[in-house]
């Protein structure tokens, strides 16, 4: 019986990766996202995250791989797909946004040429139709003057404007899903704060779900209902995001919330020390499920299904 | 596994040929010079000569294995002088910058467009032949790689937090430089000097080849081969030894420069998260 | 009255910039324009903006790294920048500082222990086991051991060598620390380690910070005086709760009001403090609706005090 949840159009299940099966870096990751849906994945550098959305993208750099469970894209499993399935998936039905636009970005083309490749590459049109659409792709990410920005090279660009184009590349098919990991760390905040803004909306507007990587709170905050907290290659809480900020049920995440100071939190009475996380969750509580976790994840859609 | 074989390959061959310049003395059967025996010349390989003789009757054998001692020398020394010149100018222009830094620059653009052997060649000229201005010529001719090496990689070092804190605590330039700076270049300069090895011994075959380096009675592997030039088709072994010996010695440090870069890339090197 | 410990008077940084053709007119980038700025003893003043702003040249000025184009800096009274500014060896002694990037800030190939112990030799402070015991007091005054002394950085993670960082400011006593974004490249959890340690340090060494950050957080909950940077120019000033409780430049009213704060995000409470009242026919400069170009010369504008220690640009 199909109920009133759709079926996620992500759906990881007991995901193992690792150097081989000795040195596991991820240890049993599960969670789906569903169509349209933002998905939060927080968590501190080697917690796993960001392997993980590479791992969904089949981007894994040897030695690296998946050395166990399934990772479901639309109801097939793309870790039995061959290289050229996947490569075709690529681009075309997922996406991904990287921090780094610069070097994201092929510093040789222009950003127009960059954007029409995927119609011509992932839709097989030709070149003069999609410099056309690349303009308009260009247009909908925000970018002025974008017959003339069509035109540039990614060094002439800000960074904001570079992250705009690395945007307009990933969504240029209108994928299902879009893989943002850390796509604002590497900008100011005012800029942060405009690239979220295109991002929410463009995906909102198609439909389109996306698997949002970060490590800062604020920004997991601001883009998802649901958000997984990351520690040490485990998946250590999923709740929805306004319930783990109100009532965090792993040590780890109380921890994470408590040693990040607040704006607006400081008193006129002076300055107060930080948390500290090791003073909230011992090293033994860390990367361990959460012992009060009420709801087990992904068990909402499997009851559902 | 192929980089660490090439390596070890590369490091056996040098060895290979250090250890024939070294014991040349004792392994060689033969005087290279005064041992010569016009009864016997041009004989092919036999027991007594392992590798034949020569138009004077001289054994081959022993000639390469006192040659490597030249040719050893030849690349060793004159690539010490070419990574000192090299590494300091390189150092001092990315450091200071400025017009010193321009100049450093115009000189190694010189340096670069004139081919090397023939600015050894002019120099070999005024000198005259003989070991020390063949070492003075190759040692003179070569820097300009390492010196644009270590420049770049000291323009990238200098605004990096460790040296601009060396300064902030007042410590003077050179001790900047020689402590900071420094020990992170000397691996890509180390690769060089070694590339440049083989590069060097072949420099000096050339010239020697051509009459202005190593003289005559003394054996180098380029006046071997000049000597059996005319002997090709009579004697061949005079000549091919000597060439073999060449090929070794490069071939060995080339491959030993090689595996040194890769071992010393960082990207080879796996990073502690 | 005493002078302040240190004085910022009225600092320009230029930097050549590419001619545009061949034989086109010299071109320079303002990177720092007409800066004052004050630290006074046992106070944190925090500068902040976002990059290109100025905020790091003002930074590296101060530590002499950069040399500026006109205006001075004085440290209590006397000249730290022109012709009788002293000698790299003495500024050691007056102000020190905190790298951003724990990975690019220690040499690779020194050992900690050499990295500190070396200052004291220097400066002829300790030699032998005497500037060992102090290498060893540091790394423990900095959360390390002092076994750590023998091992080199890569040995460490990111927190450990920003401690290491912040010990090899302190070697050499100075009053001022310059903290050049000292937690931005952290993992959270780290940051509140670093940012307690430096609080720690700064009350029971008595010293005067400058910190660099675009992270207002952290700015708000640990400085006494906070300075917004906009292209080279400081735009408002004042105490860090005037700052954060009436932003009153339209750029700093953005710059806090970009940041994703969660409590407010899910409170739906996404608000910004009102703004201090200004002179009915004044309008701020520079009009950030406007991107200013950094290698022309800006409009005349000054900054007027609007509250008792709070002072924002408006035009002339």
């Amino acid at each position: 019986m199909s109920g009133i949840l759709p079926d996620p159009v992500l759906s990881v299940r007991n995901l193992h990766i690792g150097v081989g099966k000795r040195n596991e870096l991820l240890h049993d990751v599960s969670f789906d996202i569903l169509p349209g849906e933002t998905y939060g994945l927080v968590g501190e550098s080697g917690s796993g995250k960001s392997i993980t959305g590479l791992s969904v993208m089949g981007l894994l750099k040897r030695p690296l791989e998946v050395t166990g469970g399934s990772i479901v894209f639309q109801g097939q499993n793309v870790l039995k797909l061959g290289s050229r399935a996947r490569r075709r998936l690529r681009g075309d039905r997922m996406a991904m946004v990287f921090q780094e636009p610069m070097t994201a970005l092929n510093p040789l083309a222009t950003v127009g040429r960059q954007i029409a490749e995927m119609f011509v590459v992932h839709r097989g049109m030709g070149w003069s139709d999609a410099r056309r659409k690349a303009v308009e792709a260009l247009e909908s990410v925000r970018v002025p003057s974008p017959e003339e920005r069509a035109r540039s090279y990614p060094h002439q660009l800000s960074g904001g404007m570079r992250q705009r184009v690395m945007v307009a590349i990933a969504l240029a098919c209108r994928p299902d899903l879009l893989i943002a990991d850390e796509p604002t760390t590497a900008l100011d905040v005012t800029v942060q704060a405009g690239v979220l803004e295109l991002i929410a909306e463009l995906c909102t507007a198609e439909g389109t779900a996306v698997l949002l990587v970060s490590h800062d709170l604020g920004v997991i905050a601001s883009m998802c209902r649901r958000v997984g907290v990351m520690d040490r290659g485990r998946l250590v809480e999923e709740q929805d995001t306004r319930a783990l900020f109100e009532n965090p049920l792993h040590p780890y995440t109380r921890g994470l919330l408590a040693a990040r100071p607040r704006l607006g939190s400081r008193t006129l009475a002076g300055r107060s020390r930080l948390t500290e996380l090791d003073k909230v969750v011992t090293s033994e509580e860390r990367g361990r499920d959460a012992p009060t976790l009420t709801t087990p994840r992904g068990l909402r859609l499997e009851a559902t299904a | 596994m192929r980089l660490r074989f090439n390596f070890a390959f590369g490091l056996a061959l040098a060895l290979l040929v250090v250890v024939a310049a070294l014991c040349a003395g004792w392994i060689a059967p033969y005087d290279p010079i005064f041992d010569a025996d016009l009864m016997n010349s041009e004989m092919p390989p036999s027991w007594e000569h392992w590798l034949g003789t020569d138009a004077q009757g001289r054994d081959v054998f022993s000639r390469v294995l006192y040659g490597a001692r030249v040719s050893l020398t030849v690349g060793l020394v004159s690539q010490l002088i070419n990574s000192f010149i090299g590494t300091a100018l390189g150092v001092s222009a990315g450091y200071f910058g400025g017009w010193w830094d321009d100049l450093v620059n115009g000189l190694t653009n010189v340096m670069l467009a004139i081919p090397s052997l023939v600015f050894a060649l002019a120099i070999m000229a005024v000198l005259g032949p003989g070991l020390p201005s063949l070492l003075i010529a190759l040692g003179l001719t070569n820097w300009s790689w390492t010196c644009r090496i270590a420049r770049s990689s000291t323009l990238s070092l200098k605004n990096q937090g460790f040296v601009l804190a060396a300064r902030s605590a007042g410590f003077g330039d050179t001790s900047i430089m020689r402590t900071q700076i420094l020990p992170n270049i000397l691996g890509p300069v180390l690769v060089i000097a070694t590339l440049g090895i083989g590069g060097a011994v072949l420099a000096e075959a050339a010239l020697s080849f051509l009459g202005v380096g190593i003289r005559p009675p003394q054996p180098s592997w380029g006046n071997m081969l000049t000597d059996a030039r005319d002997l090709i088709r009579t004697a061949p072994w005079a000549s091919v030894f000597p060439g073999l010996a060449i090929f070794i010695t490069v071939l060995g440090f080339n491959l030993l420069g090689d595996g040194l870069r890769d071992m010393l890339d960082p990207h080879m090197r796996t990073r502690k998260i | 009255m005493s002078p302040p410990l240190l004085e910022i008077r009225d600092l320009n940084v230029h930097f050549p910039l590419a001619r545009q053709w061949l034989f086109g007119p010299k071109r320079t980038l303002r990177a720092v324009q007409g800066v004052n700025l004050t630290l006074n003893e046992g106070e944190c003043l925090s500068i902040v903006g976002e990059s290109g702003c100025g905020k790091s040249t003002t930074a590296l000025t101060v530590m002499g790294l950069q040399e500026p184009a006109s205006g001075e800096i004085l440290f209590q009274g006397k000249p730290l920048t022109g012709p009788r500014a002293p000698t790299r060896k003495d500024r050691a002694r007056i102000a020190q500082m905190v790298f951003q990037d724990p990975y690019a800030s220690l040499n690779p190939r020194q050992t900690i222990g050499r990295m500190l112990s070396s200052q004291l030799s220097l400066h002829g402070i300790a030699r032998g086991s005497e500037a060992a015991d102090r290498v060893a007091d540091m790394l423990t005054r900095v959360g390390l051991t002092p076994d750590h002394a023998e091992r080199y950085p890569h040995e460490f993670s990111g927190g450990q060598r920003q401690r290491i960082g912040i010990a090899r400011a302190l070697m050499l006593a100075p009053k001022i620390l310059v903290l050049d974004e000292p937690v931005s490249a952290l993992d959270v959890s780290i940051q509140a380690q670093i940012i307690n340690l430096l609080m720690d340090l700064q009350e029971t060494l008595g010293l005067s910070y400058i910190m660099i950050s675009h992270d207002l957080s952290v700015v708000e909950h640990v400085s006494d005086r906070v300075a917004v940077m906009y292209f080279g120019r400081v735009v408002e000033e004042g105490d860090w709760h005037s700052i954060f409780s009436r932003p009153t430049h339209p750029y700093t009213r953005r710059l806090i009001g970009s940041v994703p704060d969660p409590d407010a995000i899910l409170t739906g409470a996404r608000g910004l403090p009102n703004a201090a009242p200004v002179p009915g026919t004044a309008r701020f400069s520079p009009d950030i609706s406007l991107r200013p170009d950094p290698d022309e010369e800006p409009e005349p504008s000054e900054l007027i005090r609007i509250g008792r220690s709070h002072r924002v640009r408006l035009a002339q």
